[in-house]
């Protein structure tokens, strides 16, 4: 999206590459991450402009809301969790709900998570923190952790026809604390920062938060996807592995000999990647056009 | 080799059964505790009552997700959301009468702006709702019963006063008494009789009506 994608012919010759280009400025460096935290932080202006302003373009939370009084959106990941605790569900909850997955699907599941989740400044303040602290990594649970959390809140929703998981996800709790009175909610905010910080590197948002393994789901075949698309000039600096919240789903887009799209529903669509590479390797790709030019390039027939 | 390849086989297969085992565990650790944390905020207190059109609490507890939208719309701010740490399930909404009652507006918006079948669509007409009914709980402090003044003011406080409450009179010892007395097939247990209530402790209260209610023979089955 950020920078030209160059014809093959043009290309660095591969491996060889080893001249560093001059590092970015701060602000480049940073144009994703400024950009995201406006998102974050805009979005719940929104929602508070009503509560504060007396200006109601948005009303309820990130659980449902109607916004200019007539577009009806609901988080499907609830409106699933609801279908299976009672049976059924309105058809408002659905066209809502039917609307944030078509969003999030045609951005990228994830774009959940980087783009509005407010945890997400949470986690990443715990990280910020943790990285100031040397931290060693601590509890690494297995990649598919967050699967089975996910598994567990439909499966607890059908046994107990409540929606469970709303009793404690933080995800919802947070923002609905921030937009309708916190009450003790920020011990939730606290306990996942801490969880963060002192537990686990990357432990909610990377391993555990079945929201965001639900929007992973979504987003296996979202066409808005990160390509490594200058590969040959990667300089085997790190930088993109060091900033990824989700690393392994940078390895076989960059390291592999396959397509260069980052697949991997894991992959928020957080644009770090895109910050900090001083060699412009990464560009966001419409990925079926791409993976079809691609495909092009091997067989020219 | 044989020997060799056997080890790594049963390697690989103790760490499939450790993960395994500790995924299995920590899922149905977190499992449990949601479903005891839930069992304990299904439990909800006496005071705290639902909005107009609410379904059975087991039920609405399936089908709110908390969004608020009702506690917008509400035009006197009734409703309000539980926070994490109230004791009823975070983020549902509820009133309490004494605090600020229902004023049982006439087009319902808070069931309107209901996007899920929490709020029953087809409640239509205010005076049907069922929140709770009203119950004199203070037969020794209510100043009308206790002969102290005669006070109306529950009565006084009913949107639908004649219908759902009436000042029965009395007499007893030579001395007349008004005493409160709710018809609950009319009741819709909206709190204005609470709120109203003069005595420092209302002497009326609404309960939730699963509280109240009698089905006869059913304690004798």
């Amino acid at each position: 999206m950020t920078s030209a994608s160059t014809s093959p012919e043009q290309r660095a010759p591969g491996p060889t590459a080893t001249r560093r280009t001059t590092r970015r400025s701060w602000w480049l460096r940073q144009r994703f991450l400024l950009a995201r935290r406006t998102a974050q932080f805009g979005l719940l202006g929104l929602f508070l402009l009503g509560p504060l302003a007396g200006i109601w373009w948005a009303k309820g939370n990130l659980a449902a809301s109607t916004w200019f009084g007539v577009i009806p959106l609901s988080d499907p990941f609830i409106v699933v969790q609801s279908l299976l605790a009672l049976g059924h569900v309105t058809l408002t909850a659905l066209v809502g709900a039917l609307l944030i997955g078509a969003f999030y699907w045609l951005v990228g599941g994830r774009v959940f998570c980087s783009w509005v989740c407010p945890v997400n400044i949470i986690t990443d303040a715990a990280h910020w923190c943790r990285e100031r602290l040397r931290l060693p990594p601590g509890w690494r649970p297995q990649r598919n952790l967050r699967h089975y959390l996910l598994a567990m809140c439909l499966v607890s929703a059908a046994l107990t026809g409540t929606i469970a998981w709303e009793l404690v996800n933080p995800v919802t709790l947070v923002q609905r604390g921030l937009v309708f009175g916190v009450g003790l909610g920020w011990t939730v905010m606290l306990a996942v920062f801490l969880f963060d910080l002192l537990v686990s590197r990357r432990g909610w948002c990377g391993h555990l938060c079945p929201v965001g393994a639900f929007y992973g789901l979504v987003g296996r075949t979202s066409p808005l996807r990160v390509a490594a698309d200058r590969r040959e000039a990667c300089t085997d600096c790190g930088d993109c592995f060091a900033v990824c919240p989700e690393p392994h789903v940078i390895t076989p887009a960059l390291r592999g000999s396959g397509s260069r799209l980052v697949l991997a529903g894991d992959c928020t669509n957080c644009g770090r990647c895109l910050d900090v590479c001083d060699d412009d390797v990464f560009r966001f790709a419409e990925r079926y056009t791409y993976a079809a030019r691609e495909r092009d390039r091997v067989a020219p027939d | 080799m044989s020997a060799r390849r056997r080890t790594e086989f049963s390697a690989d297969r103790r760490r499939f059964l450790t993960q395994g085992a500790q995924a299995a565990g920590s899922v149905s650790l977190v499992g449990f505790l949601l479903g005891a944390y839930g069992e304990q905020a299904a439990s909800t207190p006496v005071a705290a009552l639902r909005p107009p059109g609410a379904l059975a609490e087991d039920e609405f507890l399936g089908a709110c997700v908390r969004c608020g939208l009702c506690v917008r719309d509400c035009p006197y701010d009734t409703l309000r959301l539980a926070r994490f740490g109230e004791p009823l399930a975070t983020g549902t909404p509820y009133f309490v009468a004494r605090d600020i009652p229902c004023e049982m507006c006439e087009d319902i918006p808070c069931v309107k702006a209901c996007p899920t079948p929490a709020l029953d669509k087809s409640l239509t007409d205010i005076r049907a709702a069922d929140m709770g009914v009203a119950v004199v709980t203070g037969t020794d402090t209510c100043y009308s019963i206790t002969g102290v003044a005669h006070c109306v003011g529950c009565y006084e406080a009913c949107p639908i006063k004649d219908d759902a409450i009436t000042m029965e009179m009395k007499q007893e010892h030579g001395k007349v008494f008004f005493v409160p007395t709710v018809h609950r097939e009319h009741c819709t247990g909206c709190g204005k009789c609470e709120a109203d209530c003069l005595y420092p402790e209302a002497a009326i209260k609404v309960l939730p009506r699963a509280l109240v209610r009698h089905d006869i023979g059913q304690h004798l089955a």
